[in-house]
């Protein structure tokens, strides 16, 4: 479980977090939706330390991460699986490397067991005899599962994923986001998806939480978004007009 | 009021470079592949450009003694002065600046842009440590260089000089032995550390630090190729004027 506490993000002048309160829970997938400039990836990106918040609390369980020194975070950070908007593969390495790389740095096992648990990872996100290609040579959608491998390989307690379809195709997106959830279950972990892809929201949102312009403006399950009469809500969902004509049916049929 | 933000931003990367150490083992490797991407692959170049240089130094010594009392071992001593002292430990710098200094930049901004240095301190690795420490390593290997440079530079001259009928070889020789000064080998090697450090730091915090895309990375490398060039070219005339004025 993760809870914020009023937290506050500026940069220069401009607040781009304007005290955000809620709790993600373990073992679901929790997602972050919002407008482009909502502050949904700088809301991120506080939570994995990338950014430090002015003001306001974070708690990975029971400990804050702002009475945390440096040692104390580095040592969370293993605790914690992301994956990036593009990959952030290393193109340097191939496949195994990439994968093997959280295991490499962070443990001290033989090379054959690293393999073990990097084939068994690379099986488990669907992909196989890929090993020794480079992230160059594998395509998007490919490259976001070996990401997803690299982010559970040291089996993590948090997983974060930052607009983790964008620039896939429906049916590869779906996947990603199905492989997302099938994850967070079977291991019983807090992942935090960042998106604002409204098909993730019906697929996966176990608990969605809705940005806009730095305020959390509504959360709740994906279920009940259909469902709310929040204006901020209604006008986000139904700014797509396949939601729309999904609307004006369910309208219609009362 | 931005260059000293800059000069302050760059003294705090090398604190956090130096800060938590990256594991051994990885270092071990990352300093290997460095040594092979910055100093072996540049082997053949700083070989080519010293040669022709050398000889081109002799030639140019030797077409400009017109007075017949200066001996032909003034064209062997020339080229050894010129090479030692000046062209390899600082115009191979400026060249290095060129070739290795982009390429720290461009590689380091790749990353930035890619979110591949967020995802390292995701992972609670040392960014710094990790990507510019064994940089730093491998670049104190740069002296090797720096020495094939002065033997190929005085030989290229050596080969111009005689081949060319300027000189005898046993003038060209007696040139490059005469007043001899052991201390300016230690005043030339003493700069290559310098500018190994520079060449390692300077193109690294340019990448590290730089924002926005692709065509940032391009403009990065530039800048980067400038201020190190400049910081070298600075460097050198200090060093000089502290080494070898008293």
């Amino acid at each position: 479980m993760i809870k914020i506490e009023d937290v506050h993000k500026s940069f220069g002048d401009e607040e781009i977090l304007k005290g955000i309160t809620t709790e993600f829970d373990k073992g679901k997938t929790n997602l972050i939706i919002g407008q482009s400039g909502s502050g949904k990836t700088v809301l991120l990106k506080c939570l994995i330390g990338l950014f430090k918040p002015e003001q306001g609390r974070i708690y990975y369980e029971d400990r804050a991460i702002q009475d945390m020194d440096d040692e104390k975070q580095r040592q969370l950070r293993e605790e914690i699986g992301m994956l990036f908007q593009g990959g952030a593969l290393f193109d340097s390495m191939n496949i195994e490397e990439n994968v093997m790389f959280p295991l490499r740095m962070f443990t001290k096992q033989k090379k054959a067991d690293m393999v073990d648990r990097v084939n068994q990872v690379l099986k488990r996100v669907n992909l196989e005899n890929v090993n020794k290609k480079f992230p160059a040579e594998i395509s998007g959608g490919m490259q976001k599962r070996v990401s997803i491998a690299r982010a559970i390989v040291n089996k993590p307690k948090f997983l974060f994923c930052d607009e983790p379809n964008s620039g896939l195709d429906p049916k590869t997106a779906t996947l990603i986001d199905t492989l997302i959830q099938d994850i967070t279950h079977e291991n019983n972990i807090t992942t935090i998806v960042v998106t604002h892809d409204m098909n993730s929201v019906m697929e996966i949102g176990e608990k969605v939480v809705l940005l806009k312009q730095g305020k959390l403006v509504w959360q709740g399950t994906n279920q009940e978004i259909f469902k709310t009469d929040n204006e901020d809500v209604t006008s986000f969902v139904y700014s797509s007009d396949l939601f729309k004509k999904i609307r004006e049916v369910q309208l219609k049929e009362g | 009021m931005k260059y000293l933000q800059d000069i302050g931003s760059y003294f705090l990367m090398l604190k956090k470079v130096f800060g938590s150490f990256t594991k051994t083992s990885v270092l071990r490797h990352l300093i290997f592949k460095e040594i092979n991407d910055l100093i072996v692959s540049s082997l053949g170049i700083v070989a080519f450009i010293s040669f022709f240089v050398g000889g081109v130094v002799a030639i140019q010594t030797a077409l400009n003694m017109d007075n017949p009392i200066i001996p032909d071992s003034l064209i062997g001593f020339a080229t050894r002065q010129s090479v030692i002292l000046e062209f390899a430990p600082t115009f191979i710098s400026i060249i290095m600046a060129g070739k290795v200094g982009s390429f720290i930049t461009s590689s380091i901004g790749s990353m930035r842009v890619t979110e591949q240095i967020d995802a390292l301190e995701v992972m609670g690795i040392n960014s710094l440590n990790y990507l510019v420490f064994p940089k730093i390593v491998a670049l104190m290997f740069y002296p090797f260089v720096i020495v094939l440079s002065m033997f190929l530079g005085v030989f290229g001259g050596y080969v111009a000089g005689v081949y060319g009928g300027f000189t005898s070889s046993s003038d060209f020789i007696s040139g490059v032995q005469q007043d001899f000064i052991p201390y300016q080998l230690f005043y030339a090697f003493f700069k290559t550390f310098v500018f190994a450090f520079i060449l390692a730091t300077v193109p690294s915090w340019q990448g590290f630090y730089m924002k926005g895309g692709s065509l940032e990375v391009g403009k990065a490398s530039t800048n980067s190729f400038v201020w190190t060039s400049v910081l070298i070219i600075g460097a050198n005339y200090i060093i000089t004027q502290l080494l070898l004025s008293s």
